[in-house]
């Protein structure tokens, strides 16, 4: 872990223009994911910004009857809270399936968003990884791919993005809030938040330099059944092989993102047409073009029966 | 003493105290965190400096440079340890690659430098800063594509690699019904949650070393013989072990670079693996391939099997010796078995939990159920039926005691084995239910161990012997033995391991500790009972020792009273005649599991998990039964999920933390249930105990296995069992 | 809550057909910018640390963790992987379970930690701590003191009323039975496998039957 100066922030823009004149500068929030890599210097900031005293820590309702989830509102509480257990259960579902106790007593809401694979290439420093050193190439291709992406991935990278939580958030339409050093505003759905590898994997998000995320907003309640089904190698504390994100409606339709097949949630709103004709004519819409390995095929028919599984239960 | 004729009634026989199920004497310290471990000696040592290791980039090849320089200026660094500057360095017996790399690379993640630094984080953040340019070499690290010019392996000094008894190829090929299958077993991690730390202190030319080791002594002597050093200017010492499972049998370069650091610092030196170096830096389970068959008559009786095993190592490393067992298991007339070993430059594949038959029963276990469904055979019937009570290869020779086919039996009973379903059968809501069951077998060694025993003024006992307790319940079992044998209460015993200076014992591995070093504390007390009613004028042979009170004839004293003001002590060792050689002496256990499958997913949960062990004298039934369950636990994570993958291309483990290589979890384990069948063996040693702390693991994952199929009707033969062998498999889903 | 900082700083060459014998240069990830500096950062921070208030000047790399261990000498807390893959670390920051190893000592100004030491003492157990000894809920002892520290917190975190990834219907309040347990206690691993008796440890305190 190289030496760092260390900060707290006190304000949300004064952290994001602190950061805009620090090129070495990083938040740090949970710092679960952060300090992992940083330990094994594959992230390498010069500088930390504590953004954990700000103010963001509360979950407000919108105007618009959906909610507002401060940026540093732990994965526990956000779990926890009654309107999201009633109206967002598949919010809940998701940031249970994840990590461990202590864990998300820690991660937040904004860094689960941000946190990076868990692609063992990514983690090997002295393995090429054009995500963590851009240009060097790809080690996992050709590797140990099990885990890795079957689908949008490319001769760059085929990296998976390990949260659970933005698969859920990726269903439900979230938007995410930031602010910018300059103090101006935006909203990015969350379905643009997270980026294709394409030729520069090392670029994962949307976000520009010193923007800092305040807020995820979730829009009304959708109802209907709400389904989170991971399938890992073991029964907890575990990253996913695949997972299914489910919004089933009392008529058949609904919504659908999977996780652990790509560089981001993987959503095909086209593919949710096929909703009321079963598992396998979604997971052909869903899955159309993937180019698995020999390792990670089973991914597909995976996505396909635990789908078969998720609208069972929602029938149930 | 020396153990060559049978016991007959001792003092353990009362069993006051031994075969009670007492909490563990280091139980307060080890759950309010005061039990010390290497690392955290603050208070041996005030101010140690801190090494970071830095690992090889390469699997094979040589460093060609190293740059130094700018990790040499970095905040805090004292110094840097290499092959160049470290002096010459041996090789202790039981390593087969070197533990510092340079300039020849012979594994992914060997050591090349230790950064010696004022602090942790200085330390790991110079390593950093350290650039190697390395020549690779071409490696070998598939053990598919290197089986077919693997030879057969080296002799073990007690078993060979290539045996065979009667006409194995005549009988399978006349047998009316046979099993011909291949399987396979990955690397498995030791993964023991406390990682491998040392910390050194030199006095002149002598080292002190507090390190995590499971066997002091040879440990000792390879230290010595690594850094050319008399053995008795090595001191070891390591009283508590976060786990270790074979793993730490050894000394690893966190021994070896922290004296090296401390020499060249000048000052103590602590060194831990960090966790991501500890896959491929240090020792593993290796990988096998292993092919069965099996020829049985009509009625299930065996008359061929046969088990060949491949295995790869680095040059002059040992093989998995995964066939063992299947000389001696089962019936049969016609037998072979065949070890052989490939060249590989992964890291050193050497001992993990029960090595030989933790795999080998893996296998073997399955194509026992494969062969019973072809027979149309209960798997509990058939093994029965195949049961033997002599060595197979050698049928003059019989068991020392054998109750495998109680263990079935009454497993089966309290299992509720009779409501077993056919495969796929078995259907709860969207999950397929099935029932497995294993045999379990594993041998029980005999080695000598010693111990010093001491008698002070208050009439307590201290027992000291280099025996190490690994969460194996050694501490608790040792001081019962004493008091059981002095004639005092727990509580009066003191029990001091780990020390290079104590007795020797044979160390915690190969299930042999327990009744080893219980028997070297029982051959001490026979020579302090005889000092103490000497020291009475008591006659030796009919005095009883009770209550803290010693009785001979009419005369009675106090214990204490014999200690007199400098205490009264005797140091003795077991040590063992030829009845291992005239009986086979091992244990027994039959596994039982239930296993969900997830209809649509493919997801696995094991429900219910049965063991019942036959394994002589228990000695604690609570830390006995811990060891087991702790045992099964480890053999569903070889069944379900446990696998170092190997990059083929590159030549290392690729998933090298705890997030990568997973174990089981909570989540992952049922409540298991343990039976211990009430037996003695008089045959084994004065305890007439055996171990059982790897019988608990063998067979397991084979158990589970079976249930797997027994619930869907689809078999896999490659571990571990994860849904990608077997999904499509599964019936179709809507 | 980070900003894309691409980091260009290889100097090397990786060759990446490795099956063949090649000239590797590695610095691999160890090839960040070579920073000389004068003197470390480090920081100030006060803990309370089971009662006892303690002012600390640390680099600021340093994880509560080792400050902890290192500086406190506190080390019941262990140290098992350092990077949030085992629990072993675990100790309680104003009443919640975390790991240790992964968050900084200087981002816990004021906060009171808990750790295994401040449970209890051979002679003055925790209720915890006695059950699991009388239950043999550990073998090796390293994750014990990690366990402990979690199972004291997944009780209070039922009664908190925060569901777990086994909570059949995420509505009514939390409620204690075995299969929540397994699942909250999936953040501690145990090699030893000792599971089955930390269950029976855990539910003893709880008052409940699993």
């Amino acid at each position: 872990m190289k030496p760092f100066t260390y900060e707290r922030a006190t304000s949300a823009s004064a952290a994001a223009a602190a950061a805009a004149d620090n090129p070495g500068a990083k938040f740090i929030a949970g710092g679960t994911n952060l300090l992992d890599l940083m330990k094994l210097q594959i992230e390498a900031p010069s500088h930390l910004i504590d953004v954990n005293g700000l103010d963001l820590d509360k979950i407000e309702p919108t105007q618009d009857g959906g909610l507002r989830i401060g940026a540093l509102v732990r994965n526990t509480d956000l779990a926890a809270d009654k309107r999201v257990r009633k109206d967002y259960g598949l919010l809940s579902r998701a940031l249970l399936a994840g990590a461990s106790g202590q864990l998300r007593n820690k991660a937040t809401t904004a860094g689960n968003l941000l946190q990076r694979t868990r692609c063992p290439y990514f983690y090997d420093t002295n393995q090429p990884c054009n995500k963590r050193q851009p240009g060097s190439g790809c080690s996992a291709i050709g590797g140990v791919t099990r885990q890795l992406a079957v689908i949008g991935s490319s001769d760059a990278c085929i990296a998976t993005n390990p949260s659970d939580m933005a698969v859920a958030m990726r269903a439900l339409d979230a938007m995410v809030e930031t602010i910018d050093p300059a103090g101006a505003a935006r909203r990015i759905p969350v379905a643009d938040f997270h980026r294709l590898p394409g030729d520069t994997p090392q670029v994962e998000t949307a976000l520009q330099p010193g923007e800092l995320i305040t807020a995820v907003t979730l829009p009304k309640p959708v109802g209907g059944k709400q389904i989170y089904h991971k399938v890992r190698d073991r029964a907890s504390y575990a990253f996913a092989l695949i997972s299914v994100a489910a919004v089933v409606q009392p008529d058949g339709s609904g919504r659908v993102a999977v996780g652990g097949v790509a560089h981001k949630p993987w959503r095909v709103e086209a593919a949710e047409g096929e909703m009321p004709h079963g598992a396998k004519a979604v997971a052909e819409k869903l899955l159309a073009g993937a180019k698995p390995t020999d390792e990670n095929a089973f991914k597909l028919p995976l996505v396909e029966r635990t789908l078969a599984a998720v609208l069972a239960e929602a029938r149930a | 003493m020396k153990f060559d004729t049978p016991a007959t009634t001792n003092p353990i026989d009362q069993l006051k105290v031994v075969g009670k199920g007492y909490t563990r004497i280091d139980g307060p310290m080890k759950t309010t965190g005061t039990a010390p471990y290497a690392y955290e000696r603050h208070d041996v040592v005030d101010n140690p400096a801190y090494g970071y290791v830095l690992g090889s980039a390469i699997a094979k090849g040589k460093i060609t440079s190293m740059d130094l320089d700018a990790a040499k200026g970095a905040p805090g660094v004292i110094i840097i340890v290499t092959a160049d500057n470290a002096g010459k360095l041996g090789k202790g017996k039981l390593n087969t690659a070197h533990l510092l790399g340079g300039p020849a690379i012979e594994h992914y993640h060997q050591a090349v430098a230790l950064v010696v630094a004022q602090t942790f984080e200085q330390a790991r953040s110079a390593a950093a800063l350290i650039r190697v340019s390395y020549q690779e070499d071409q490696g070998t690290y598939d053990l598919a594509a290197a089986k077919n010019i693997a030879p057969v392996a080296k002799d073990e000094p007690d078993a060979k690699s290539a045996t065979s008894v009667g006409d194995f190829a005549g009988a399978f090929a006349a047998a009316p019904v046979k099993l011909d299958a291949t399987y396979t077993t990955p690397d498995h991690s030791h993964s023991m949650m406390e990682p491998f730390a040392s910390m050194a202190a030199w006095t002149g030319n002598k080292v002190t070393i507090w390190t995590s080791n499971q066997l002091i002594h040879s440990s000792t002597e390879d230290v010595a013989a690594t850094l050319n050093l008399p053995n008795d200017n090595v001191r070891l010492i390591s009283p508590f072990i976060g786990g270790g499972f074979g793993g730490k049998l050894f000394i690893r370069s966190d021994v070896i670079l922290a004296a090296l650091g401390a020499r060249a610092a000048g000052q103590p030196v602590k060194v831990t693996l960090q966790r991501p170096l500890i896959p491929n830096n240090t020792t593993h389970r290796a990988s096998t391939i292993q092919r069965i068959r099996i020829g049985a008559l009509a009625d299930g009786h065996i008359t061929a099997i046969g088990h060949e095993g491949w295995s790869g190592n680095l040059p002059e490393g040992r093989p998995e010796t995964a066939v063992m067992q299947t000389r001696l298991l089962y019936a049969g007339a016609n037998r072979m078995t065949a070890t052989r070993l490939a060249t590989l430059d992964l890291p050193e594949g050497n001992a993990m939990r029960a090595p030989g038959e933790a795999p080998g029963l893996m296998a073997l276990e399955i194509a026992m159920d494969e062969i019973a469904d072809k027979l149309g055979m209960d798997p509990v019937q058939f093994r029965i039926l195949n049961d033997t009570q002599v060595d197979p290869e050698k049928p003059s020779r019989p068991y020392s005691r054998r109750a495998l086919v109680e263990c079935l039996k009454m497993g089966a009973d309290k299992f509720g084995w009779a409501k077993r379903g056919a495969p796929g059968k078995t259907v709860d809501g969207r999950w397929l239910v099935g029932m497995g069951m294993a045999a379990g077998f594993r041998n029980s060694m005999v080695k000598k161990s010693g111990a010093k025993v001491y008698l002070d003024g208050k009439g307590d006992i201290t027992v000291e012997t280099d025996m190490t307790d690994i969460g194996t319940g050694t501490y608790t079992i040792l001081a019962q033995t004493a008091a059981e044998m002095m004639g005092v209460g727990l509580h009066q015993v003191v029990v001091r391991l780990g020390d290079s200076t104590y007795p020797v014992s044979p160390g915690s591995g190969g299930q042999f500790g327990a009744s080893n070093s219980t028997s070297g504390v029982y051959a001490a007390c026979l020579k302090l009972r005889e000092a103490v009613a000497q020291k009475l004028g008591f006659k030796s042979d009919d005095t009883m020792f009770a209550d803290g009170r010693v009785t001979s004839g009419s005369r009675s004293a106090a214990l204490a009273d014999a200690a007199g003001e400098v205490g009264l002590q005797a140091e003795d060792a077991i040590e063992y005649g030829d009845l291992d050689k005239k009986y086979q002496e091992s244990t027994f256990a039959g596994h039982f599991v239930e296993a969900a499958v997830n209809s649509y997913t493919g997801e696995i949960r094991v429900r219910r998990m049965l063991a019942v062990c036959a394994a002589g004298r228990i000695l604690n039934p609570k830390t006995a039964r811990s060891q087991v369950i702790g045992a099964m636990t480890m053999g569903v994570g070889a069944a379900l999920m446990e696998e170092l993958a190997v990059d083929t291309r590159r030549g290392f483990f690729v998933n090298h933390d705890l997030a990568g290589y997973e174990v089981p979890v909570h989540a992952d384990i049922p409540h298991q249930d343990v039976i211990f069948l009430d037996e003695t063996d008089p045959i084994a040693n004065p305890m007439k105990a055996k171990g059982v702390g790897e019988l608990g693991l063998c067979g397991v994952a084979a158990a589970v296995a079976n249930a797997v199929y027994n619930a869907t009707g689809v078999r896999v033969r490659d571990y571990p069992i994860t849904l990608d062998k077997y999904l499509t498999r599964l019936p179709a889903v809507a | 809550m980070t900003k894309h900082d691409i980091e260009v700083t290889r100097r090397g060459v990786l060759a990446t057909g490795a099956a063949t014998a090649a000239v590797l240069a590695v610095q691999a990830a160890y090839a960040q910018p070579i920073v000389p500096l004068a003197s470390l950062p480090s920081a100030k921070v006060s803990l309370v640390v089971n009662g006892h208030n303690e002012d600390l000047t640390l680099d600021t790399r340093t994880t509560l963790l080792d400050a902890l261990r290192e500086h406190l000498h506190l080390t019941g807390t262990k140290k098992g992987c350092d990077h949030g893959q085992c629990g072993a670390c675990t100790v309680m920051v104003n009443g919640r379970r975390i790991n240790s190893c992964l968050t900084l000592a200087v981002m816990h100004q004021g906060d009171k930690v808990t750790t295994i030491e401040g449970l209890g003492t051979p002679e003055q157990l925790h209720p915890m701590q006695a059950a699991f000894i009388k239950h043999d809920g550990y073998q090796c002892g390293y994750c014990t003191p990690g366990q402990i520290c979690s199972a004291v917190a997944v009780l209070a975190e039922i009664k908190a009323d925060i569901p777990s990834h086994v909570t059949g219907d995420l509505l009514p309040h939390a409620s204690f039975s075995a299969d929540e347990v397994r699942e909250r206690m999936s953040g501690n691993i145990c090699r030893c496998g000792a599971y089955s008796n930390i269950l029976d440890a855990i539910t003893e305190v709880s008052g409940e039957t699993a």
